[in-house]
Protein backbone atom coordinates (compact mmCIF):
# COMPACT_ATOMS: atom_id res chain seq x y z
CA UNK A 1 0.00 0.00 0.00
CA UNK A 2 2.89 2.30 0.69
CA UNK A 3 5.13 3.13 -2.23
CA UNK A 4 8.42 4.90 -2.70
CA UNK A 5 9.04 7.88 -4.93
CA UNK A 6 12.14 8.44 -7.04
CA UNK A 7 12.60 11.87 -8.53
CA UNK A 8 15.30 12.46 -11.11
CA UNK A 9 16.44 15.72 -12.70
CA UNK A 10 13.17 17.45 -12.08
CA UNK A 11 12.73 21.04 -13.27
CA UNK A 12 9.48 22.79 -12.40
CA UNK A 13 8.22 25.68 -14.54
CA UNK A 14 5.44 28.20 -14.34
CA UNK A 15 5.22 29.30 -17.96
CA UNK A 16 8.79 30.21 -18.80
CA UNK A 17 9.78 30.80 -15.21
CA UNK A 18 11.97 28.06 -13.76
CA UNK A 19 10.75 27.70 -10.17
CA UNK A 20 12.66 24.63 -9.01
CA UNK A 21 15.73 23.23 -10.69
CA UNK A 22 17.39 19.84 -10.91
CA UNK A 23 15.91 17.89 -8.01
CA UNK A 24 17.10 14.33 -7.46
CA UNK A 25 15.63 12.66 -4.41
CA UNK A 26 14.30 9.32 -3.20
CA UNK A 27 11.46 9.24 -0.72
CA UNK A 28 11.34 5.89 1.08
CA UNK A 29 8.16 3.94 1.63
CA UNK A 30 6.79 3.86 5.17
CA UNK A 31 8.85 6.78 6.32
CA UNK A 32 8.37 10.48 6.95
CA UNK A 33 10.37 12.89 4.84
CA UNK A 34 10.39 16.57 5.76
CA UNK A 35 11.10 19.46 3.39
CA UNK A 36 12.51 22.54 5.08
CA UNK A 37 13.83 25.82 3.76
CA UNK A 38 13.14 29.55 3.66
CA UNK A 39 9.92 30.93 2.17
CA UNK A 40 9.81 30.94 -1.61
CA UNK A 41 12.51 28.29 -1.98
CA UNK A 42 10.19 26.02 -3.94
CA UNK A 43 9.55 23.28 -1.40
CA UNK A 44 5.76 23.57 -1.64
CA UNK A 45 5.98 23.85 -5.41
CA UNK A 46 8.08 20.72 -5.51
CA UNK A 47 5.69 18.91 -3.18
CA UNK A 48 2.81 19.74 -5.50
CA UNK A 49 4.63 18.20 -8.46
CA UNK A 50 4.59 14.87 -6.64
CA UNK A 51 0.86 14.48 -7.25
CA UNK A 52 0.64 16.77 -10.28
CA UNK A 53 -1.28 19.41 -8.33
CA UNK A 54 1.00 22.18 -9.63
CA UNK A 55 -0.63 21.71 -13.04
CA UNK A 56 -3.77 23.26 -11.61
CA UNK A 57 -2.03 26.64 -11.88
CA UNK A 58 -2.08 27.80 -15.52
CA UNK A 59 1.31 27.29 -17.14
CA UNK A 60 2.54 24.82 -14.53
CA UNK A 61 4.70 22.06 -16.06
CA UNK A 62 7.77 19.93 -15.36
CA UNK A 63 10.76 18.34 -17.04
CA UNK A 64 12.25 15.17 -15.66
CA UNK A 65 10.60 12.20 -14.06
CA UNK A 66 8.82 11.22 -10.88
CA UNK A 67 8.61 7.45 -10.39
CA UNK A 68 6.08 5.93 -8.03
CA UNK A 69 7.46 2.43 -7.44
CA UNK A 70 8.94 2.63 -10.93
CA UNK A 71 5.92 4.07 -12.76
CA UNK A 72 6.54 7.53 -14.19
CA UNK A 73 3.79 9.90 -13.10
CA UNK A 74 4.60 12.15 -16.03
CA UNK A 75 4.66 9.47 -18.72
CA UNK A 76 2.41 10.07 -21.73
CA UNK A 77 -1.15 9.02 -21.16
CA UNK A 78 -1.00 9.08 -17.38
CA UNK A 79 -4.17 10.66 -16.03
CA UNK A 80 -3.43 13.24 -13.31
CA UNK A 81 -6.78 12.34 -11.75
CA UNK A 82 -5.50 8.81 -11.17
CA UNK A 83 -2.20 10.09 -9.81
CA UNK A 84 -4.00 12.23 -7.26
CA UNK A 85 -6.15 9.39 -6.06
CA UNK A 86 -2.97 7.44 -5.30
CA UNK A 87 -1.06 10.34 -3.77
CA UNK A 88 -3.22 12.28 -1.35
CA UNK A 89 -2.62 15.79 -0.13
CA UNK A 90 -3.29 17.77 3.03
CA UNK A 91 -3.16 21.54 2.71
CA UNK A 92 -1.87 24.40 4.80
CA UNK A 93 -5.34 25.62 5.69
CA UNK A 94 -7.85 22.98 6.69
CA UNK A 95 -10.36 22.79 3.86
CA UNK A 96 -13.23 20.43 4.62
CA UNK A 97 -16.07 20.96 2.15
CA UNK A 98 -18.36 23.42 3.91
CA UNK A 99 -21.48 22.16 2.20
CA UNK A 100 -20.96 18.59 3.38
CA UNK A 101 -21.44 16.87 6.71
CA UNK A 102 -18.48 15.33 8.53
CA UNK A 103 -19.47 11.92 7.23
CA UNK A 104 -19.79 13.11 3.63
CA UNK A 105 -16.46 14.88 3.90
CA UNK A 106 -14.75 11.62 4.80
CA UNK A 107 -16.49 9.86 1.92
CA UNK A 108 -15.98 12.68 -0.58
CA UNK A 109 -13.00 11.09 -2.30
CA UNK A 110 -14.38 7.58 -2.09
CA UNK A 111 -17.55 8.43 -3.98
CA UNK A 112 -15.67 10.00 -6.88
CA UNK A 113 -15.48 8.52 -10.37
CA UNK A 114 -18.95 7.00 -10.00
CA UNK A 115 -17.81 4.44 -7.46
CA UNK A 116 -20.64 3.02 -5.43
CA UNK A 117 -20.32 1.95 -1.83
CA UNK A 118 -22.87 0.19 0.34
CA UNK A 119 -24.12 1.92 3.43
CA UNK A 120 -22.50 -0.54 5.82
CA UNK A 121 -19.17 -0.37 4.01
CA UNK A 122 -19.41 3.40 4.08
CA UNK A 123 -20.10 3.41 7.82
CA UNK A 124 -17.16 1.14 8.43
CA UNK A 125 -14.88 3.25 6.25
CA UNK A 126 -15.95 6.48 7.93
CA UNK A 127 -15.21 5.03 11.35
CA UNK A 128 -11.89 3.51 10.28
CA UNK A 129 -10.74 6.71 8.59
CA UNK A 130 -11.77 8.93 11.48
CA UNK A 131 -10.08 6.56 13.94
CA UNK A 132 -7.03 6.62 11.69
CA UNK A 133 -7.04 10.39 11.99
CA UNK A 134 -7.59 10.28 15.79
CA UNK A 135 -10.87 12.12 15.39
CA UNK A 136 -13.48 9.41 15.87
CA UNK A 137 -14.09 9.95 19.59
CA UNK A 138 -14.60 13.66 19.14
CA UNK A 139 -17.08 13.54 16.28
CA UNK A 140 -18.83 10.16 16.41
CA UNK A 141 -22.01 11.71 17.80
CA UNK A 142 -22.23 14.47 15.20
CA UNK A 143 -21.30 12.89 11.91
CA UNK A 144 -24.20 14.64 10.20
CA UNK A 145 -23.15 18.13 11.31
CA UNK A 146 -21.17 20.33 8.90
CA UNK A 147 -17.42 19.82 8.94
CA UNK A 148 -16.88 23.56 9.10
CA UNK A 149 -18.25 23.60 12.65
CA UNK A 150 -15.17 21.83 14.02
CA UNK A 151 -12.12 23.55 15.50
CA UNK A 152 -9.14 24.24 13.24
CA UNK A 153 -7.18 21.24 14.50
CA UNK A 154 -10.19 18.96 14.18
CA UNK A 155 -10.83 20.24 10.67
CA UNK A 156 -7.26 19.44 9.70
CA UNK A 157 -7.61 15.92 11.10
CA UNK A 158 -10.89 15.61 9.20
CA UNK A 159 -8.96 16.48 6.03
CA UNK A 160 -6.44 13.77 6.89
CA UNK A 161 -9.29 11.30 7.45
CA UNK A 162 -10.70 12.30 4.06
CA UNK A 163 -7.29 11.71 2.50
CA UNK A 164 -6.70 8.29 4.04
CA UNK A 165 -10.24 7.16 3.23
CA UNK A 166 -9.25 6.83 -0.44
CA UNK A 167 -6.37 4.57 0.64
CA UNK A 168 -3.53 6.41 -1.08
CA UNK A 169 0.03 5.14 -1.34
CA UNK A 170 1.56 8.44 -0.36
CA UNK A 171 0.32 11.36 1.74
CA UNK A 172 1.70 14.82 1.02
CA UNK A 173 1.31 17.49 3.68
CA UNK A 174 1.88 21.15 2.89
CA UNK A 175 2.58 22.89 6.20
CA UNK A 176 -0.34 21.11 7.84
CA UNK A 177 0.20 22.69 11.26
CA UNK A 178 1.08 26.26 10.36
CA UNK A 179 -2.42 27.54 11.20
CA UNK A 180 -2.84 25.44 14.35
CA UNK A 181 -2.22 25.96 18.06
CA UNK A 182 0.46 23.87 19.85
CA UNK A 183 -2.00 21.29 21.24
CA UNK A 184 -3.58 20.65 17.84
CA UNK A 185 -0.11 20.59 16.30
CA UNK A 186 0.90 17.89 18.75
CA UNK A 187 -2.17 15.86 17.82
CA UNK A 188 -1.27 16.07 14.13
CA UNK A 189 2.36 15.18 14.81
CA UNK A 190 1.32 12.11 16.81
CA UNK A 191 -0.90 11.19 13.91
CA UNK A 192 1.95 11.55 11.41
CA UNK A 193 3.97 9.12 13.52
CA UNK A 194 1.17 6.57 13.29
CA UNK A 195 0.56 7.19 9.58
CA UNK A 196 4.08 6.19 8.62
CA UNK A 197 3.36 2.58 9.61
CA UNK A 198 1.13 2.40 6.55
CA UNK A 199 1.96 5.30 4.28
CA UNK A 200 4.80 7.20 2.74
CA UNK A 201 4.49 10.64 4.29
CA UNK A 202 6.04 13.82 2.91
CA UNK A 203 5.68 16.99 4.94
CA UNK A 204 6.63 20.58 4.17
CA UNK A 205 7.22 22.57 7.31
CA UNK A 206 8.52 25.94 8.39
CA UNK A 207 9.02 24.66 11.88
CA UNK A 208 12.43 23.04 12.23
CA UNK A 209 11.62 21.48 15.58
CA UNK A 210 8.66 19.84 13.91
CA UNK A 211 10.85 18.46 11.15
CA UNK A 212 13.23 17.13 13.78
CA UNK A 213 10.39 15.57 15.78
CA UNK A 214 8.43 13.84 13.05
CA UNK A 215 10.72 13.00 10.14
CA UNK A 216 13.16 10.20 9.38
CA UNK A 217 14.85 12.11 6.60
CA UNK A 218 15.00 15.80 5.87
CA UNK A 219 15.55 17.70 2.64
CA UNK A 220 16.80 21.28 2.78
CA UNK A 221 15.79 23.56 -0.10
CA UNK A 222 17.23 26.99 -0.72
CA UNK A 223 17.10 29.79 -3.23
CA UNK A 224 20.04 31.88 -4.38
CA UNK A 225 18.00 35.07 -4.76
CA UNK A 226 14.72 36.50 -6.02
CA UNK A 227 13.91 35.28 -9.52
CA UNK A 228 16.38 32.42 -9.24
CA UNK A 229 15.15 28.83 -9.13
CA UNK A 230 14.94 26.92 -5.86
CA UNK A 231 17.27 23.98 -5.44
CA UNK A 232 17.60 20.94 -3.25
CA UNK A 233 20.72 21.69 -1.21
CA UNK A 234 21.02 18.68 1.03
CA UNK A 235 19.07 15.52 1.72
CA UNK A 236 19.99 13.17 4.50
CA UNK A 237 18.91 11.51 7.73
CA UNK A 238 17.14 14.07 9.91
CA UNK A 239 19.71 13.70 12.69
CA UNK A 240 22.52 14.40 10.22
CA UNK A 241 20.81 17.49 8.81
CA UNK A 242 20.28 18.97 12.24
CA UNK A 243 23.53 17.86 13.93
CA UNK A 244 26.29 17.75 11.36
CA UNK A 245 25.12 18.87 7.92
CA UNK A 246 27.60 18.77 5.06
CA UNK A 247 26.59 22.07 3.45
CA UNK A 248 27.33 25.42 5.02
CA UNK A 249 23.91 26.79 3.95
CA UNK A 250 22.11 23.96 5.71
CA UNK A 251 24.04 24.56 8.90
CA UNK A 252 23.31 28.28 8.76
CA UNK A 253 19.61 27.61 8.27
CA UNK A 254 19.09 24.93 10.94
CA UNK A 255 21.11 26.88 13.47
CA UNK A 256 18.91 29.91 12.87
CA UNK A 257 21.52 32.15 11.29
CA UNK A 258 19.16 33.06 8.45
CA UNK A 259 15.71 32.27 7.15
CA UNK B 1 2.39 62.07 18.86
CA UNK B 2 -0.61 61.43 21.05
CA UNK B 3 -2.19 64.74 19.98
CA UNK B 4 -1.91 64.00 16.29
CA UNK B 5 -3.27 60.56 16.93
CA UNK B 6 -6.32 61.99 18.72
CA UNK B 7 -6.88 64.49 15.96
CA UNK B 8 -6.70 61.65 13.45
CA UNK B 9 -9.26 59.58 15.31
CA UNK B 10 -11.58 62.59 15.74
CA UNK B 11 -11.45 63.14 11.99
CA UNK B 12 -12.24 59.49 11.56
CA UNK B 13 -15.24 59.89 13.81
CA UNK B 14 -16.67 62.69 11.69
CA UNK B 15 -16.14 60.55 8.61
CA UNK B 16 -17.91 57.70 10.38
CA UNK B 17 -20.91 59.91 11.17
CA UNK B 18 -21.14 61.28 7.67
CA UNK B 19 -20.90 57.85 6.17
CA UNK B 20 -23.39 56.18 8.49
CA UNK B 21 -25.77 59.10 7.88
CA UNK B 22 -25.42 58.74 4.13
CA UNK B 23 -25.91 54.98 4.32
CA UNK B 24 -28.97 55.39 6.53
CA UNK B 25 -30.37 58.02 4.16
CA UNK B 26 -29.89 55.76 1.16
CA UNK B 27 -31.59 52.89 2.98
CA UNK B 28 -34.52 55.08 4.04
CA UNK B 29 -34.85 56.50 0.54
CA UNK B 30 -35.31 53.04 -0.91
CA UNK B 31 -38.01 52.26 1.64
CA UNK B 32 -39.77 55.56 0.90
CA UNK B 33 -39.72 55.02 -2.86
CA UNK B 34 -40.97 51.46 -2.52
CA UNK B 35 -43.68 52.57 -0.11
CA UNK B 36 -44.75 55.44 -2.36
CA UNK B 37 -45.03 53.13 -5.37
CA UNK B 38 -47.03 50.61 -3.36
CA UNK B 39 -49.40 53.27 -2.05
CA UNK B 40 -49.88 54.77 -5.53
CA UNK B 41 -50.66 51.35 -6.99
CA UNK B 42 -53.07 50.49 -4.17
CA UNK B 43 -55.00 53.76 -4.32
CA UNK B 44 -55.21 53.83 -8.10
CA UNK B 45 -56.10 50.15 -8.31
CA UNK B 46 -58.91 50.30 -5.76
CA UNK B 47 -61.68 51.37 -8.20
CA UNK B 48 -60.97 48.32 -10.36
CA UNK B 49 -61.49 46.00 -7.38
CA UNK B 50 -64.72 47.67 -6.28
CA UNK B 51 -66.23 48.21 -9.73
CA UNK B 52 -69.34 46.31 -10.75
CA UNK B 53 -68.30 43.05 -12.51
CA UNK B 54 -70.15 43.99 -15.69
CA UNK B 55 -68.16 47.25 -16.04
CA UNK B 56 -64.77 45.54 -15.99
CA UNK B 57 -63.19 44.49 -19.31
CA UNK B 58 -64.52 41.06 -20.17
CA UNK B 59 -67.67 41.75 -18.21
CA UNK B 60 -67.10 39.21 -15.39
CA UNK B 61 -65.21 41.13 -12.74
CA UNK B 62 -61.57 41.93 -12.12
CA UNK B 63 -60.54 38.42 -11.05
CA UNK B 64 -61.64 36.76 -14.27
CA UNK B 65 -59.91 39.57 -16.15
CA UNK B 66 -56.59 39.32 -14.34
CA UNK B 67 -56.15 35.58 -13.76
CA UNK B 68 -55.65 34.59 -17.43
CA UNK B 69 -53.00 37.24 -18.05
CA UNK B 70 -51.25 36.45 -14.75
CA UNK B 71 -51.10 32.81 -15.75
CA UNK B 72 -49.86 33.89 -19.18
CA UNK B 73 -47.12 35.95 -17.53
CA UNK B 74 -46.06 33.03 -15.39
CA UNK B 75 -46.01 30.67 -18.40
CA UNK B 76 -43.86 33.07 -20.42
CA UNK B 77 -41.44 33.51 -17.53
CA UNK B 78 -41.35 29.77 -16.85
CA UNK B 79 -40.51 28.97 -20.49
CA UNK B 80 -37.77 31.61 -20.39
CA UNK B 81 -36.23 30.21 -17.20
CA UNK B 82 -36.50 26.57 -18.21
CA UNK B 83 -34.50 27.39 -21.32
CA UNK B 84 -32.15 30.05 -19.96
CA UNK B 85 -31.14 28.59 -16.58
CA UNK B 86 -29.29 25.46 -17.74
CA UNK B 87 -27.73 27.28 -20.69
CA UNK B 88 -26.79 30.29 -18.57
CA UNK B 89 -25.20 28.16 -15.85
CA UNK B 90 -23.40 26.09 -18.45
CA UNK B 91 -22.09 29.17 -20.27
CA UNK B 92 -20.92 30.63 -16.96
CA UNK B 93 -19.18 27.38 -16.00
CA UNK B 94 -17.51 27.19 -19.38
CA UNK B 95 -16.21 30.74 -19.07
CA UNK B 96 -15.08 30.34 -15.45
CA UNK B 97 -13.68 26.81 -15.39
CA UNK B 98 -13.27 25.28 -18.82
CA UNK B 99 -12.39 27.82 -21.49
CA UNK B 100 -8.78 28.87 -22.06
CA UNK B 101 -8.20 32.27 -20.49
CA UNK B 102 -8.21 34.30 -23.73
CA UNK B 103 -11.39 32.74 -25.04
CA UNK B 104 -13.04 33.16 -21.65
CA UNK B 105 -12.39 36.89 -21.67
CA UNK B 106 -13.80 37.37 -25.16
CA UNK B 107 -16.80 35.27 -24.37
CA UNK B 108 -17.41 37.24 -21.20
CA UNK B 109 -17.56 40.47 -23.22
CA UNK B 110 -19.96 38.94 -25.71
CA UNK B 111 -22.27 37.82 -22.92
CA UNK B 112 -22.22 41.28 -21.37
CA UNK B 113 -22.90 42.79 -24.78
CA UNK B 114 -25.94 40.56 -25.13
CA UNK B 115 -27.32 42.15 -21.97
CA UNK B 116 -26.90 45.61 -23.48
CA UNK B 117 -29.18 45.03 -26.47
CA UNK B 118 -32.42 47.01 -26.03
CA UNK B 119 -35.49 44.87 -25.53
CA UNK B 120 -37.28 46.43 -28.50
CA UNK B 121 -34.53 45.07 -30.74
CA UNK B 122 -35.07 41.61 -29.28
CA UNK B 123 -38.78 42.06 -29.89
CA UNK B 124 -38.28 43.05 -33.51
CA UNK B 125 -35.86 40.19 -34.05
CA UNK B 126 -38.28 37.73 -32.44
CA UNK B 127 -41.26 38.92 -34.45
CA UNK B 128 -39.65 39.27 -37.85
CA UNK B 129 -36.92 36.61 -37.86
CA UNK B 130 -37.32 34.02 -35.12
CA UNK B 131 -41.06 33.59 -35.63
CA UNK B 132 -40.68 32.88 -39.34
CA UNK B 133 -38.01 30.28 -38.56
CA UNK B 134 -40.25 28.56 -36.04
CA UNK B 135 -43.29 28.03 -38.27
CA UNK B 136 -42.20 24.63 -39.50
CA UNK B 137 -40.97 23.29 -36.16
CA UNK B 138 -44.32 24.27 -34.65
CA UNK B 139 -46.16 22.51 -37.44
CA UNK B 140 -44.05 19.42 -36.73
CA UNK B 141 -44.78 19.66 -33.00
CA UNK B 142 -48.50 19.94 -33.68
CA UNK B 143 -48.42 16.93 -36.02
CA UNK B 144 -46.28 14.64 -33.88
CA UNK B 145 -46.65 15.76 -30.29
CA UNK B 146 -50.10 17.28 -30.59
CA UNK B 147 -51.46 14.90 -27.93
CA UNK B 148 -49.47 16.84 -25.31
CA UNK B 149 -51.73 19.77 -24.39
CA UNK B 150 -48.96 22.38 -24.64
CA UNK B 151 -48.27 21.36 -28.25
CA UNK B 152 -51.90 21.00 -29.31
CA UNK B 153 -52.60 22.20 -32.85
CA UNK B 154 -53.44 23.82 -35.09
CA UNK B 155 -50.08 25.55 -35.03
CA UNK B 156 -50.15 29.31 -35.56
CA UNK B 157 -49.43 30.28 -39.15
CA UNK B 158 -47.42 33.30 -38.02
CA UNK B 159 -45.69 31.48 -35.13
CA UNK B 160 -46.19 34.61 -33.01
CA UNK B 161 -47.04 32.44 -30.03
CA UNK B 162 -46.31 32.03 -26.35
CA UNK B 163 -43.44 29.66 -27.02
CA UNK B 164 -41.79 32.15 -29.38
CA UNK B 165 -42.21 34.90 -26.78
CA UNK B 166 -40.75 32.57 -24.13
CA UNK B 167 -37.74 31.81 -26.31
CA UNK B 168 -37.12 35.51 -26.93
CA UNK B 169 -37.38 36.13 -23.20
CA UNK B 170 -34.94 33.26 -22.60
CA UNK B 171 -32.38 34.92 -24.88
CA UNK B 172 -32.92 38.16 -22.95
CA UNK B 173 -32.45 36.71 -19.47
CA UNK B 174 -29.60 34.42 -20.52
CA UNK B 175 -26.88 37.09 -20.23
CA UNK B 176 -28.15 38.12 -16.78
CA UNK B 177 -27.97 34.57 -15.48
CA UNK B 178 -24.69 33.80 -17.25
CA UNK B 179 -22.79 36.87 -16.15
CA UNK B 180 -23.96 36.73 -12.52
CA UNK B 181 -23.21 33.01 -12.30
CA UNK B 182 -19.79 33.57 -13.84
CA UNK B 183 -18.89 36.08 -11.13
CA UNK B 184 -20.03 33.67 -8.46
CA UNK B 185 -18.22 30.67 -9.94
CA UNK B 186 -15.02 32.70 -10.12
CA UNK B 187 -15.33 33.42 -6.42
CA UNK B 188 -15.60 29.76 -5.43
CA UNK B 189 -12.72 29.24 -3.00
CA UNK B 190 -9.60 27.80 -4.62
CA UNK B 191 -8.93 26.01 -1.33
CA UNK B 192 -11.89 23.68 -1.75
CA UNK B 193 -11.36 23.22 -5.46
CA UNK B 194 -7.80 22.08 -4.77
CA UNK B 195 -9.06 19.80 -2.03
CA UNK B 196 -11.39 18.11 -4.49
CA UNK B 197 -8.69 17.77 -7.15
CA UNK B 198 -6.23 16.37 -4.62
CA UNK B 199 -8.72 13.63 -3.77
CA UNK B 200 -8.68 12.54 -7.40
CA UNK B 201 -11.70 14.44 -8.66
CA UNK B 202 -12.09 15.10 -12.37
CA UNK B 203 -12.82 18.65 -13.36
CA UNK B 204 -16.55 18.07 -13.49
CA UNK B 205 -16.50 16.34 -10.09
CA UNK B 206 -14.51 19.25 -8.71
CA UNK B 207 -17.15 21.62 -10.04
CA UNK B 208 -19.89 19.54 -8.45
CA UNK B 209 -18.14 19.23 -5.08
CA UNK B 210 -16.57 22.62 -4.62
CA UNK B 211 -18.11 25.12 -7.04
CA UNK B 212 -21.82 24.41 -7.45
CA UNK B 213 -22.62 23.91 -3.74
CA UNK B 214 -20.79 27.14 -2.96
CA UNK B 215 -22.63 28.95 -5.74
CA UNK B 216 -26.11 27.61 -4.92
CA UNK B 217 -27.42 30.77 -3.34
CA UNK B 218 -25.86 32.87 -6.07
CA UNK B 219 -27.38 30.78 -8.83
CA UNK B 220 -30.80 31.12 -7.23
CA UNK B 221 -30.36 34.89 -6.97
CA UNK B 222 -29.25 35.06 -10.60
CA UNK B 223 -32.26 33.05 -11.72
CA UNK B 224 -34.56 35.25 -9.64
CA UNK B 225 -33.12 38.39 -11.22
CA UNK B 226 -33.67 36.77 -14.60
CA UNK B 227 -37.20 35.90 -13.54
CA UNK B 228 -37.75 39.51 -12.52
CA UNK B 229 -36.79 40.63 -16.01
CA UNK B 230 -38.87 37.93 -17.68
CA UNK B 231 -41.96 38.81 -15.62
CA UNK B 232 -41.67 42.50 -16.26
CA UNK B 233 -40.54 42.42 -19.88
CA UNK B 234 -42.95 44.40 -21.96
CA UNK B 235 -41.70 45.44 -25.34
CA UNK B 236 -40.39 42.09 -26.58
CA UNK B 237 -43.57 40.27 -25.62
CA UNK B 238 -45.80 43.01 -27.02
CA UNK B 239 -44.05 42.77 -30.37
CA UNK B 240 -43.70 39.00 -30.57
CA UNK B 241 -46.93 37.68 -29.15
CA UNK B 242 -50.18 37.94 -31.02
CA UNK B 243 -52.27 37.85 -27.91
CA UNK B 244 -55.59 36.26 -27.20
CA UNK B 245 -57.44 34.34 -24.51
CA UNK B 246 -55.62 32.00 -22.13
CA UNK B 247 -54.98 28.55 -23.56
CA UNK B 248 -52.76 25.60 -22.76
CA UNK B 249 -51.23 25.29 -26.21
CA UNK B 250 -48.01 27.24 -26.56
CA UNK B 251 -47.90 27.03 -30.35
CA UNK B 252 -51.27 28.60 -31.12
CA UNK B 253 -51.71 32.34 -31.06
CA UNK B 254 -53.26 33.33 -27.75
CA UNK B 255 -52.33 34.12 -24.18
CA UNK B 256 -51.17 37.46 -22.87
CA UNK B 257 -48.80 38.75 -20.20
CA UNK B 258 -49.54 41.46 -17.69
CA UNK B 259 -46.77 43.78 -18.80
CA UNK B 260 -47.68 43.54 -22.48
CA UNK B 261 -51.37 43.98 -21.67
CA UNK B 262 -50.61 47.20 -19.81
CA UNK B 263 -48.29 48.53 -22.50
CA UNK B 264 -50.64 47.80 -25.39
CA UNK B 265 -53.73 49.28 -23.76
CA UNK B 266 -52.40 52.10 -21.61
CA UNK B 267 -52.18 54.85 -24.28
CA UNK B 268 -55.92 54.72 -25.01
CA UNK B 269 -57.10 53.87 -21.53
CA UNK B 270 -59.16 56.24 -19.42
CA UNK B 271 -61.56 55.99 -16.52
CA UNK B 272 -62.06 52.50 -15.11
CA UNK B 273 -59.86 50.91 -17.79
CA UNK B 274 -56.92 52.95 -16.46
CA UNK B 275 -57.59 51.72 -12.95
CA UNK B 276 -57.79 48.16 -14.21
CA UNK B 277 -54.40 48.38 -15.84
CA UNK B 278 -52.84 49.90 -12.73
CA UNK B 279 -54.41 47.11 -10.71
CA UNK B 280 -52.79 44.65 -13.11
CA UNK B 281 -49.51 46.42 -12.40
CA UNK B 282 -50.11 45.99 -8.67
CA UNK B 283 -50.65 42.27 -9.18
CA UNK B 284 -47.37 42.04 -11.12
CA UNK B 285 -45.64 43.94 -8.33
CA UNK B 286 -46.95 41.46 -5.76
CA UNK B 287 -45.89 38.46 -7.86
CA UNK B 288 -42.36 39.81 -8.13
CA UNK B 289 -42.28 40.48 -4.39
CA UNK B 290 -43.42 36.95 -3.58
CA UNK B 291 -40.91 35.44 -6.00
CA UNK B 292 -38.09 37.34 -4.33
CA UNK B 293 -39.21 36.34 -0.84
CA UNK B 294 -39.41 32.68 -1.84
CA UNK B 295 -35.92 32.90 -3.32
CA UNK B 296 -34.59 34.41 -0.11
CA UNK B 297 -36.25 31.69 1.90
CA UNK B 298 -34.67 28.98 -0.26
CA UNK B 299 -31.25 30.55 0.17
CA UNK B 300 -31.63 30.85 3.95
CA UNK B 301 -32.82 27.30 4.41
CA UNK B 302 -29.34 26.01 3.63
CA UNK B 303 -27.40 28.52 5.66
CA UNK B 304 -25.83 25.98 8.01
CA UNK B 305 -24.08 24.22 5.15
CA UNK B 306 -23.39 27.34 3.09
CA UNK B 307 -19.79 27.74 4.20
CA UNK B 308 -20.54 31.12 5.75
CA UNK B 309 -19.87 29.78 9.23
Amino acid sequence: MSKRIDVSDLNVFYGDFLAVEGVNITLDAKSVTAFIGPSGCGKSTFLRTLNRMHEVVPGGRVEGSVLLDGDNLYADGVDPVLVRSQIGMVFQRANPFPTMSIRDNVLAGVKLNNRRISRSDADALVEASLRGANLWKEVKDRLDKPGSGLSGGQQQRLCIARTIAVKPDVILMDEPCSALDPISTLAIEDLINELKDQYTVVIVTHNMQQAARVSDKTAFFNIAGTGKPGKLIEFSETTTIFNNPVEKATEDYVSGRFG
Amino acid sequence: MSITKQAGSAGGRTGDKVFSGAALGAGVLIMVVLFAVAVFLLVQALPAFTAAPADVTGGRGFTSYIVPIVVGTLIAAAIALVIATPIGVAVALFISHYAPRRLAQGLGYVVDLLAAIPSVVYGAWGASFLASQLKEPYQWLADNLGWIPIFAGPASSTAKTMLTAGIVLAVMVLPIIASLCREIFLQAPALHQEAALALGATRWEMVRMAVLPFARGGIISAVMLGLGRALGETMAVALVLSSGPLMASLIRSGNQTVAAEIALNFPEAFGLRLHELIAAGLVLFIITLVVNMVARWIINRHKEFSGAN
